[in-house]
């Protein structure tokens, strides 16, 4: 996505006095500029000729001599939050700290005998009284806040803007908001850049999931399904050599050239909605303002109403030598232009175990170093289920090593690395050698270089990832962030493509539907897939207390797999129910081939509030995977027996 | 005659396929003394198996197998694209893979004589019919009789492929669905007859494997399916190499002296006499209970005079209060293993275990294993439309391609999902039809969905899992009503 490493910083944060009033006179710029307004900065009342006054009369004074009042205290969060939508609004305003004027007491008392307001905010529009902290936020969500101001003649409000809505970031969320959002008429910008990687991948417009995400990886996933699929049609009589290479350059290309047509296919698809799409890098420079720079350096100024931020993630780095000048990540993977030879992973992160698994399923020697767990945040249980079938095909694991150094033996294509590594209990350290290393250790979010606090958007300053309200709106009210880089959400294209959507209905189409980030389903493709749905046995333990969950599980053996003879007792199903909610099913996972399909419809059954009274009187499809969900009936706490012996 | 106090078992089942089997393990696992009473009888070809019945011998899991040799033979083709080394073209020997799928299906008959002796379960290899409403007269191979009793009857005998007697030559030089699994050797050039799901299946499959295949039927594919979704099936088929005679009938088989079989048959369209050679002819015009060796009338039992099925109600129990028949015996009842099985179980249940819970028939899903698959569950379109009128019902469609097809460079053309819906608000799911890879997988989840009461707006709210062909479903967004292009381009 467009976001990551820029070359340098070019606009650097102004001080958040100046973030407010000043459009961007002087800017080079081809971009319309809305009329500037005078600058005018909050100063604290109280001034002189107030002392003479009585409270009642300073106060009225101030209201009327004022377009825009806030009564404030300097203490006050809920204040801190109005000031802060008149600074995004570019409208000026008088303000009054009540907590450090003088005569504190008489004026707050003077307050609630005007207006009857007892607390503070207290915000007027031309002497008219808007209200306390929710009103004003609502007029403002309204346009009711906005009319007055205009109605006022305010100077801070431009007249117009270049486009309704600036999406920053070209990726499943970004795209689909402005799609949704063009159906509507609206004038939407697409600012899209992708910073190449240290190793120097780029890649077109789509963002991660297109380029380097689901799209490439579950076609290398099904190169490595072939693989099997060729040895098992051994058994079911096709006359096929014994061994079967294979050819990584063939298959980069044929995925790339895929890619290929859905980057073109996206361009077509934003002009064909009339949506304006810019290659070039996103950044805040004032309110509702942003800078546009394109690979050549050139700049461009434009306005919008609202905005969306969608930049989602890139991968991390280990910050250890050599890390960046010769590892590669999986945004270099997928379209690199030689075989990766003796691969070793680091990290365990679904993104490791999903390269890890198609490497391996191609040919490959590969390992995977593990600092701790396999895939945290999902269900432990399957995940040593996964680790452990991946490990029975070949992949070898080095658990509880951190690499802390990374050399070049030789370069070339692939070249030989040496990587030392340090056991995370002591100091013991381990050396090996490896033609290709790969890092999939988690990704950051791509928002502390959009000139964020040039505007006010709150980020998590830990995480980089931007907390937004229930409807994906930021603390700054014009600002929406989707996709990846929300805090607390999932990380996941139809999640971003449904809340891209949603928001653009939302905003333009006066809808209330609110995209819902609860039950959403999942898989991960490691060579046994991995379908969730749900809480994790663990989460559903500490929601619900261990007595309150029955667990019902059971291993299968795909009808698809007997005649090979392999892989029996792996495939494993298992859901969690609330004992005290009617065996409510709060928890689906399933560990076999085709896990993405499987989980799909029971995804949308959990949705539908879903009991194993309707599992169990679900006729099953047969002979598939999926039925063994109809059939459950050993629960984990009886401790029976769950291997399969036959069918039926 | 008396018989109280004379019957040797409180359970006597039958017939030992998946829903006798069923219902017998369940009532021993109560605590039952219980036989089943199972015969092969051999197929005009002289084809036999053994215990489990038509879904292990000669149904779903054989079938299925091929239908899986059959995709392998697509994934081998889809391989170099994705970057293997495989020598095209790659030939298939049919004899290896009859004996490894023969050897899976005899493995399974020994794991049903082991469940039941685990089970304590009596198990007779007889041929059974009534002597009286408590009685039944088991024949041996040999000849040798036993008489059974029992307080309670379960029949669950099934059906057997259908031969068109009436065809010269059709019992003597054609096969069924009953010897196709237990070929030794290639069938060679095929001709099919019928449109069943059963024909088509096998055409598919045969095709797959790359075998000269021709589907003959007189009508319509898939009678009782929705009918979009059929003709669907056969287009996909068509591409891939079978070959349709629709609008035909057979009248002669003729074995010529080379070994192959002239059939002859007349085109009901132009009305004109066509003849072809073929190594083997496969009848699959459909299947007839297995009731007419039962002397169900020594009992009392009523049959429907023209289906030859046992009259059942909604208790399975036939006219006689405590003989029931369960499966495709059992008249108006889908003829699916998964039913069969779990009507034996709740039959078993509330005879032994005190339930009351009786076999919800609506909603089943099913899926037919044809070289596209297709999934569906609930109302076709045009029974919705019978239904509940045009106007009412409100469609959801697209055509869609399977990520993986892609880089393939696979034709997706009738890969297509459709959802039946009510149209007025929050538009309830009538019926769902999916076509494509893994159709039986896609569809099971959203079958508990519509048995949940989902609606459209509650499909919709469901997040995808990207990138499936399962999410599609949950992007339906275009009606048929609305005319526009319901095909689906690019991701999102």
């Amino acid at each position: 996505m467009g976001c990551g490493k820029s070359k340098e910083r070019r606009a650097a944060a102004r001080p958040q006095s100046e973030a407010h009033g000043r459009g961007g006179r002087g800017r080079d710029s081809s971009a319309k500029v809305h009329p500037p307004s005078p600058p005018l900065p909050e100063h604290p009342a109280g001034s002189t000729n107030a002392r003479v006054l009585d409270p009642r009369a300073r106060l009225r004074a101030c209201i009327d001599s004022h377009p825009v009042v806030i009564l404030s205290k300097s203490t006050c969060e809920r204040c801190a939050e109005v000031k802060k939508l008149f600074k995004s609004m570019c409208v000026p305003y008088f303000l009054l700290e009540l907590d450090q004027a003088e005569d504190a007491g008489g004026l707050e008392r003077a307050l609630s005998e005007l207006t009857s307001e007892t607390d503070v905010p207290v915000v007027f529009v031309k002497r008219r009284k808007i209200g306390g902290h929710g009103p004003t936020l609502k007029a403002y969500q309204e346009g009711t806040l906005q009319k007055l101001l205009k109605m006022n003649g305010s100077e801070g409000l431009p007249e117009s803007y270049d486009y309704d809505l600036i999406i920053v970031g070209g990726g499943s969320g970004g795209l689909a908001a402005a799609k949704e959002a063009a159906k509507y008429d609206k004038k939407i910008l697409v600012l899209d850049f992708v910073t190449p990687t240290p190793h120097g991948t780029r890649w077109g417009l789509g963002g991660t999931c297109v380029n380097v995400g689901c799209i490439p990886k579950k076609l290398m996933h099904q190169a490595a399904l072939l693989g099997q699929a060729v040895q098992d049609s051994r058994n079911y009589g096709w006359k096929i050599e014994e061994t079967v290479k294979h050819d990584w350059d063939k298959m980069t290309e044929a995925v790339q050239n895929y890619i290929g047509s859905l980057n073109w296919g996206y361009r077509v698809a934003l002009r064909e909605r009339k949506v304006t799409y810019e290659n070039a890098y996103g950044q805040f420079v004032g309110p509702h303002r942003i800078k546009a720079t394109n690979n050549k350096g050139k700049e461009k100024i434009y306005t919008a109403e609202k905005f969306l931020i969608a930049t989602g993630e890139r991968p991390r780095y280990l910050g250890i030598p050599g890390d960046k000048e010769f590892c590669i990540s999986s945004d270099d993977l997928f379209s690199l232009p030689y075989c990766p030879g003796k691969t070793l992973v680091v990290g365990a992160s679904y993104v490791a175990l999903e390269c890890a698994g198609f490497l391996a399923g191609i040919g490959l020697d590969v390992t995977v170093m593990v600092r701790s767990i396999l895939l945290r945040g999902f269900d432990q249980d399957m995940a040593n289920k996964i680790g452990e079938h991946m490990e029975e095909h070949g992949v070898k694991f080095i658990k509880q090593f951190i690499p802390i150094k990374v050399e070049q033996i030789e370069a070339g294509t692939p070249g030989r690395l040496r990587v030392v590594a340090q056991s995370t209990s002591g100091g013991e350290t381990i050396e090996g050698e490896y033609n290709t290393v790969l890092l999939a250790i988690g990704r950051d979010a791509c928002t502390r270089k959009l000139g964020l606090e040039t505007v006010g958007v709150k980020i998590n300053d830990k995480t980089g990832k931007i907390p937004v309200t229930d409807e994906e709106q930021t603390n700054v009210p014009y600002i929406y962030a989707i996709g990846d880089i929300l805090e607390g959400k999932l990380e996941l294209t139809p999640v971003a493509i449904q809340a891209g959507r949603l928001l653009a209905q939302r905003l333009y189409a006066g809808s209330n539907i609110k995209c819902d980030y609860e039950n959403v389903p999942t898989t991960v493709f490691t060579p046994l897939e991995y379908g969730a749905c749900g809480l994790s046995e663990e989460k559903a333990v500490e929601k619900f207390g261990e007595e309150n969950i029955e667990v019902y599980h059971s291993y299968f053996w795909p009808l698809e797999w007997t005649i090979p003879s392999r892989d029996n007792n792996k495939c494993y199903a298992k859901i969690i129910c609330n004992i005290k909610d009617n065996e409510r099913v709060v928890g689906f996972h399933v560990l076999g081939p085709n896990a993405g399909e499987v989980t799909q419809g029971f995804a949308a059954a959990l949705k539908c509030g879903l009991t194993k009274m309707q599992l169990d009187s679900t006729i099953g499809i047969h002979p598939v995977c999926a039925e063994v969900f109809t059939t459950l009936s050993v629960t984990k706490r009886s401790g029976g027996s769950i291997l399969q012996a036959g069918c039926g | 005659w008396e018989w109280a106090g004379r019957q040797d078992y409180n359970l006597l089942v039958i017939g030992g396929g998946s829903g006798g089997l069923a219902c017998a393990k369940e009532a021993a696992q109560l605590g039952m003394k219980v036989a089943v009473v199972d015969y092969v009888e051999p197929s005009p070809r002289g084809t036999r198996w053994g215990l489990g019945g038509t879904c292990v011998n000669v149904g779903c899991i054989p079938k299925k197998l091929i239908h899986q040799a059959a995709l392998l033979g697509g994934m081998i083709r889809d391989a170099p694209h994705y970057g293997w080394d495989v020598a095209q073209p790659v030939l298939h020997d049919w004899r290896k893979m009859a004996e490894a799928v023969q050897n899976y299906v005899k493995s399974l008959n020994w794991g049903h004589r082991v469940q039941l002796q685990d089970r304590k379960v009596k198990y007779f290899n007889i041929k059974a019919s009534f002597v009286n409403e408590h009685t039944i007269c088991g024949v041996t191979k040999g000849g040798k009789e036993t008489l059974l009793s029992a307080e309670h009857i379960v029949i669950a005998t099934g059906g057997r492929p259908r031969y068109p007697t009436h065809i010269e030559g059709a019992l003597e030089y054609g096969i069924t669905s009953d010897d196709i699994f237990w070929l030794k050797e290639s069938p060679g050039k095929t001709l099919v007859v019928g449109a069943s799901y059963v024909a088509l299946e096998c055409a598919g499959f045969l095709t797959g494997l790359g075998l000269d295949t021709t589907v003959m039927m007189r009508s319509i594919p898939l009678r009782g399916f929705d009918q979009q979704m059929s003709s669907l099936v056969t287009a996909y088929m068509a591409s891939q190499g079978t070959r349709f005679l629709k609008h035909c009938t057979p009248s002669r088989v003729q074995k010529l002296p080379d070994g192959q079989l002239q059939v002859t048959w007349e085109d009901l369209t132009s009305g004109k006499e066509n003849m072809g050679t073929f190594s083997t002819v496969l009848w699959a015009i459909g299947r007839i209970p297995e009731t007419r060796s039962l002397n169900l009338e020594n009992a009392g039992i009523n049959t429907n005079p023209n289906s030859q099925k046992i009259l059942v109600d909604a208790q399975e129990a036939t006219s006689v209060p405590h003989i029931y028949a369960i499966g495709d015996v059992a008249e108006g009842r889908p003829e699916l293993t998964p039913t069969a099985i779990m009507a034996g179980k709740l039959l078993a249940r509330r005879l032994y275990g005190q339930s009351l819970d009786v076999m919800d028939y609506s909603n089943v899903p099913t899926t037919v294993f044809t070289p596209l698959e297709y999934g569906c569950v609930g109302l076709s379109e045009e029974e919705a439309m019978a239904r509940h009128g045009e106007e009412h019902v409100e469609v959801y469609h697209a055509y869609y391609k399977p990520l993986e097809f892609t880089v393939a460079e696979r034709d997706a053309s009738q890969c297509y999902i459709k959802m039946v819906c009510l149209r007025k608000p929050p538009q309830l799911v009538l019926g769902l039809h999916f076509l494509g890879p893994n159709a039986g997988e896609v569809t099971q989840g959203f079958a508990l969905g519509i048995k949940c009461g989902a609606s459209y707006e509650q499909v919709m709210r469901t997040v995808g899992i990207h990138p499936t062909c399962a999410e599609e479903v949950a992007k339906l967004r275009i009606s048929k009503r609305s005319g526009l292009d319901p095909t689906v381009t690019g991701c999102g």
